[in-house]
């Protein structure tokens, strides 16, 4: 398939060509897929995926594969280390006088936010200092996932999963807040970082064309609604992730040059709430007492991240 | 033939000599007591551009073993190297990219496992890699960690097998240990081991491929399983073959095993590694006092020879599997599978003793060893026998008085 070079304007602007098949393994309305989709149509066929485990495991299920260009899953820790490999033979094997022009290829690493904000970190870290060239992509859905949505280090305050459940004890459920990973890689000043929303795809698409043609670690952290595990129907996938962005909770953002942009600023913020009721994760919050105290919290972070920026 | 040179080299630089002369491209690198040398002497030679390709610093040997997998499958030449807790933190990497079914080389230093913490050697280290689907061969000299390694390359790289090879060395005695070793010419050893052509499909973005992709229904796991132990079985053949190709052309020949003595004997050592050299020193030492002893060491240890096992151990009396590794509650690691390849054959020997010894850097003396004949003659000896004496024992006592007074006891 041809790319496209320029900003999207309009969703026609969009390539046509699908990278990814559709009929997989995952549930109906699965919000990372559709990033995933999207961020596919933006880089072409010519790229590897380095698979963590996690629910984007089963994409690739013996004897099929949904992708035109390549797949190796890896482990749940280790998908970076698998991207270093892979794109060091690649230089080798150009240096060598072993590699067509047109057998190159970009190397991207998919991975949970539990393999990304947990097991993951410290093999990211290095990679994202020794500049390995490499794009990774992490569809957040907020939980271990895969395994039946336990809690992960990008699970939000206030909300039920699994092994932090709301009790009368714990009325918040999870009581730690989430990592800020892309502050974390920020920290690290990689040439590329992201958010994005697969309600957003011409703001994801031109992230994405922005950084095919960079080198170096460029990371994008996709927003990924998850029916299952958040408990909304699959239909809701698309005003679930609207609203994320709509409340604030989801500020989409670019660090490039050394500076963070905002690419789509809410003229004015939905109040969280309207976010929160509409997901069972949330549902402790609501009934059949209302916490008051934790929705309160959930607001004034959002706030006082916003205030930081007007 | 043989054109090559004899240099003084401790183990650790026979294993990058190896490499060198392997003609290796890529080395993902972590370091640890005692294989650091091999690293550092490889990252020496890819500065100076004596090897060409990368040298990647890792960030652990989880991370290590997933980027020597993921280069291997993507065509180039890998080596690397790792030791004791390394393997222990690499092995869901090395189980990963075995199955991957990739070439490339790999040596263990033998350091003995935490806790407690030590940087002496013994085997417990390449025994938690025995059933993750790696060739290995263990070296009882810098010559053989050396040789092992070329011919690893080429047991690897074989279309049949496309499995990692580990070549095993002990820490200290080996690796730091300076033997004569004979470096092949290099001309000779690209003649010998020519440059990597896949035989596997690498990645390459005209022709995508799915690796390593989820299977459901045990059928297809358990099909993927029997290819590897398929693959794994008949690295032995390509062993074989290897060592004669290898002998013919560098006058060095080895087998999966190695009958020191066996042929007459009464009664057998079974062991591996460097120990096997103060084993056959015994060996000589009980024929001059009229004991018939002989040894046998393991140098194939994966895929295990139970054929070549069993046929020098049939109609000898006794022996002794001295396994420097120990399984808690279990003892040698080694032993039951020695005993597997002699179960139910006629002429299978009468008593096989276990013993344990040189656990965590401790010297199996030459009186150790007739302490083990000892034991191999005594009726109601039944093993596991430790090889720790009232010496060791006393020798504990006072660090235990010295560690009771500190707290102000007795
Ligand atoms: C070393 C290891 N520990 C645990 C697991 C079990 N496991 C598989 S997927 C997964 C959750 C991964 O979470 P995340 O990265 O967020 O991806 P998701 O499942 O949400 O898609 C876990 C814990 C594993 N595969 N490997
Ligand atoms: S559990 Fe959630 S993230 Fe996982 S496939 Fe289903 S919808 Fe997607
Ligand atoms: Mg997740």
């Amino acid at each position: 398939m041809t790319l496209h070079s320029g900003e999207h304007k309009k969703i026609h602007d969009l390539h046509p060509e699908e990278a990814i098949a559709p009929g997989s393994a995952l549930c109906a309305g699965c919000g990372g897929l559709e990033g995933i989709r999207l961020a596919l149509k933006e880089l072409g066929e010519n790229v590897l995926i380095a698979n963590a485990a996690g629910c984007f495991t089963l994409l690739s299920v013996f004897p099929f594969t949904p992708f035109k260009g390549s797949w190796l899953y890896t482990t749940m820790a280790a998908p970076v280390p698998a991207a270093q490999g892979v794109r060091d033979a690649l230089d080798i094997r150009r240096e060598a006088g072993r590699l067509a022009e047109e057998d190159d290829f970009q190397v991207m690493v998919v991975a949970g936010d539990g393999s990304s904000a947990d097991m993951g970190l410290a093999p990211t870290s290095a990679a994202i200092h020794r500049h390995l060239d490499f794009l990774y992509f992490c569809y957040d859905n907020e939980a271990y996932g895969n395994t039946g949505f336990q809690l992960s280090g990008a699970s939000p305050y206030g909300s039920a999963t699994q092994t932090a459940p709301a009790t009368a004890g714990h009325p918040a459920g999870a009581e730690l807040g989430k990592k800020d990973l892309f502050e974390i890689w920020k920290a690290q000043n990689p040439p590329y970082i992201a958010t994005v929303s697969p309600r957003e795809p011409i703001d994801l698409s031109n992230k994405f064309a922005r950084a095919r043609g960079m080198k170096g670690a460029r990371l994008f952290l996709c927003l990924s609604p998850c029916p299952t595990g958040w408990g909304f129907d699959p239909k809701e996938t698309h005003t679930i992730a609207k609203l994320a962005v709509d409340t604030g909770i989801f500020p989409l953002k670019e660090y490039i040059d050394g500076q963070v942009v905002h690419t789509r600023v809410p003229k004015k913020r939905v109040p969280v709430e309207n976010y929160l009721e509409r997901q069972k994760r949330f549902r402790h919050l609501f009934e059949p007492t209302r916490q008051d105290e934790v929705i309160a919290r959930i607001q004034q972070g959002v706030d006082s991240y916003w205030a930081h920026y007007e | 033939m043989n054109n090559g040179k004899r240099r003084m080299l401790t183990g650790n630089k026979a294993a990058a000599w190896g490499a060198r002369r392997a003609g290796i491209e890529y080395v993902p690198a972590f370091p640890i007591t005692p294989q650091t040398e091999i690293v550092e002497t490889l990252a020496q030679w890819f500065a100076d551009g004596s090897l060409k390709g990368r040298f990647t610093n890792m960030d652990s040997e989880h991370s290590m073993f997933m980027a020597a997998g993921a280069a291997a499958a993507t065509g180039v030449r890998v080596f690397t190297a790792s030791s004791s807790q390394g393997i222990l933190y690499g092995l869901e990497s090395l189980y990963t990219v075995t199955g991957w079914r990739v070439p490339f080389v790999m040596v263990n230093v033998s350091r003995a496992l935490a806790t407690p913490i030590t940087l002496e050697p013994d085997h417990n280290d390449v025994m938690s890699t025995r059933d993750c689907g790696l060739v290995q061969l263990h070296a009882e000299t810098c010559q053989e960690v050396l040789d092992f390694v070329l011919m690893g390359y080429k047991i690897a790289e074989h279309s049949q097998v496309s499995l990692p090879v580990l070549v095993n060395m002990d820490g200290f005695v080996l690796s730091f240990s300076r033997e004569p070793v004979l470096i092949p010419d290099e001309k000779e050893a690209r003649q010998f081991l020519p440059s990597f052509e896949p035989a596997q499909p690498v990645f390459n973005a005209t022709a995508p491929l799915a690796r390593a992709s989820a299977v459901f229904g045990g059928g297809t796991y358990m099909y993927f399983r029997i290819q590897q132990d398929l693959a794994a079985r008949h690295a032995e053949t390509v062993f074989n073959e290897t060592a004669k190709e290898f002998g013919e052309r560098f006058g060095r020949f080895y087998e999966p095993v190695e009958r020191f003595q066996t042929d007459d004997a009464d009664l057998v050592f079974v062991m591996s590694n460097s120990f096997a050299t103060k084993g056959k020193a015994a060996v000589q030492k009980l024929r001059r006092q009229g004991i018939k002893a002989g040894l046998l060491k393991i140098s194939l240890f994966r895929p295990f020879p139970a054929e070549a096992v069993a046929s020098a151990l049939m109609g000898r009396e006794k022996v002794a599997v001295i396994d420097q590794n120990l399984s808690p509650g279990v003892g040698g690691i080694t032993y039951p599978e020695i005993v597997t390849a002699l179960y139910g054959r006629p002429g299978a020997p009468k008593k096989i003793l276990s013993v344990i010894g040189g656990l965590g850097g401790k010297d199996i003396r030459e009186n150790e060893f007739m302490t083990v004949v000892d034991k191999l003659n005594d009726p109601e000896e039944k093993g596991p026998v430790y090889l720790y004496d009232e010496k060791d024992w006393a020798q504990f006592q006072a660090l235990a008085k010295i560690a009771r007074a500190e707290k102000g006891g007795p």
